[in-house]
């Protein structure tokens, strides 16, 4: 495995510091951004979960010992180049749509023979508490950079799981009556000064889709679309989305299949 | 012809339309149950609609306008003035709880009074720029609109429960549903209206 660059390394403890900053400081989601890239230039934090899922991808590991290499994520086993673009999809072997995550998850406890337990112990990583499963998906979805996304729903299962997606989207509920929908359905918008993408539209979804996961440049930690859709019914006031969930699959076939065409950019800097 | 009568007709008239935006599946509430858990103060129960939020699901916040009607009139219905008849409390008070975004999340301090959030989508004092948009315009609302009776009991409906007068708004209804407390509300009205207040400078 080569060393993460120290730059990363660097990067990552000014950010920590950066994000101990004064709040209110009056500034649109893309000028952050953009103030980021001139500090920073191309590089990207998320470079230090991508060189430790890559780790984890080719060490032997589990009951059975043997590396992830032979994971099929839907390409074919052990190919990576453009999977996450595909995904999520039906798998013929559980009888499912999953997204990459809930994939991963399968060829952990059965190639490799972990725990579920185990591997669902840290699905979101904190400071020190690394997740496997988000080194992983940052291994995995770099290698679908410059891939457009393609998800032709051939299988009624995937259809199935659009409609439900869409559903949700549109599902008012809660002390505050939010549905995904209700930010998420106009272009142009912004909650104080953070742009919201607008996902109904193929622009729109392909401008959000084709950057997540990201590193999340206020958390200092790299966030995958579990994540993502997670915290958005948190603040919904909803209670917590289960990982790998059919809603959780359901929402990001439907953004993904919104955004077909896009082309991959993930993992992203996020403010 | 009645309202009864009408709203028949126009569901009849509508019957391909209303049956393709109708619950094709079984119960997305009960999908979304299991998709989901509870997580301290945020229950399963949240996951339940009422029928304004039935409705607007139903018809993705762009109800035909007799439904819009009945939605309005059923939500009209639950909006108490305060009961000591006065609408405005204390404009400082009141920009707390414009400008505070917290309140009834999983990893909230039930405890702390709810925010109401309104810097989220809607621009007040002038000189606050970090505002969203997602709502209207609400600089200069006093000053704008005085003071008159109906101005007031107008704009204590719409923060009490937006679908009041705006049918599937976005805005949650902040008193029907009580993420603010009458006090509260009374409070975000003086930011709103007193002349003092930094929405009117």
């Amino acid at each position: 495995m080569a060393a993460p660059s120290l730059f990363s390394t660097v990067i990552a403890a000014c950010l920590a510091a950066m994000t101990a900053l004064p709040a209110g400081a009056e500034q649109t989601s893309e000028e952050a951004i953009a103030e980021y890239h001139a500090m920073f230039g191309d590089e990207n934090p998320a470079e230090l979960w991508q060189l430790r899922g890559e780790e984890l991808w080719k060490t032997p590991r589990g009951s059975r010992q043997v590396s992830l290499e032979t994971c099929d994520l839907g390409k074919g086993p052990g190919v990576i180049a453009g999977a996450y673009a595909e995904l999520p999809r039906w798998f013929e072997d559980t009888g499912k749509v999953q997204d990459l995550e809930s994939r991963l998850v399968t060829c952990m406890t059965t190639l490799q023979g972990l725990p579920e337990s185990e591997v669902l112990a840290i699905k979101f990583g904190d400071g020190e508490q690394k997740s496997d499963l988000e080194a992983v998906t940052a291994y995995v979805v770099a290698a679908s950079r410059g891939s457009r996304i393609s998800l032709p729903l051939d299988h009624p299962a995937e259809k199935a799981a659009y409609a439900l997606g869409e559903r949700v989207f549109f599902y008012r509920a809660g002390p505050h009556d939010f549905a995904c929908a209700t930010c998420h359905s106009e272009s142009g918008k912004r909650i104080r000064l953070q742009t919201l993408p607008q996902l109904t539209t193929p622009e729109g979804a392909q401008a959000a889709y084709t950057r997540w996961p990201a590193y999340r440049v206020s958390q200092g930690e790299l966030r995958t679309m579990e994540w993502r859709l997670q915290d958005c019914f948190r603040q919904q006031r909803l209670p917590q989305l289960k990982y790998g969930s059919d809603v959780a699959i359901g929402l990001t076939l439907y953004l993904a299949r919104n955004a077909n065409g896009g082309e991959m950019v993930a993992p992203s800097i996020k403010r | 012809m009645n309202s009864s009568l009408r709203v028949a007709a126009l569901l009849l008239c509508m019957g391909p339309l209303a049956s393709a935006l109708a619950d094709p599946a079984p119960d997305l509430t009960a999908t979304l149950k299991a998709a989901f858990e509870d997580k301290r103060q945020a229950t399963l129960d949240r996951l339940d609609q009422d029928e304004t939020q039935k409705l607007c699901t139903q018809y993705r916040d762009q109800p035909p306008a007799e439904v819009a009607q009945e939605i309005a009139k059923m939500n009209l219905a639950t909006v108490k003035p305060p009961a000591d008849g006065k609408y405005l409390g204390d404009w400082k008070a009141g920009e707390v709880v414009a400008s505070t975004g917290t309140g009834l999340q999983w990893n909230d301090d039930p405890a702390k009074p709810n925010g109401g959030n309104c810097y989220a989508c809607h621009e007040l004092a002038p000189a606050e720029m970090a505002y969203g948009t997602l709502g209207p315009s609400l600089k200069h609302y006093g000053k704008l609109r005085g003071q008159d009776p109906a101005v007031l009991a107008y704009a204590w409906s719409m923060i009490y429960n937006s679908s009041s007068y705006a049918p599937c708004s976005n805005m949650p209804r902040f008193g029907h549903r009580g993420i603010l407390t009458e006090q509260q509300i009374k409070d975000v009205m003086a930011y709103l209206f007193d002349a003092a207040s930094p929405v009117n400078q």
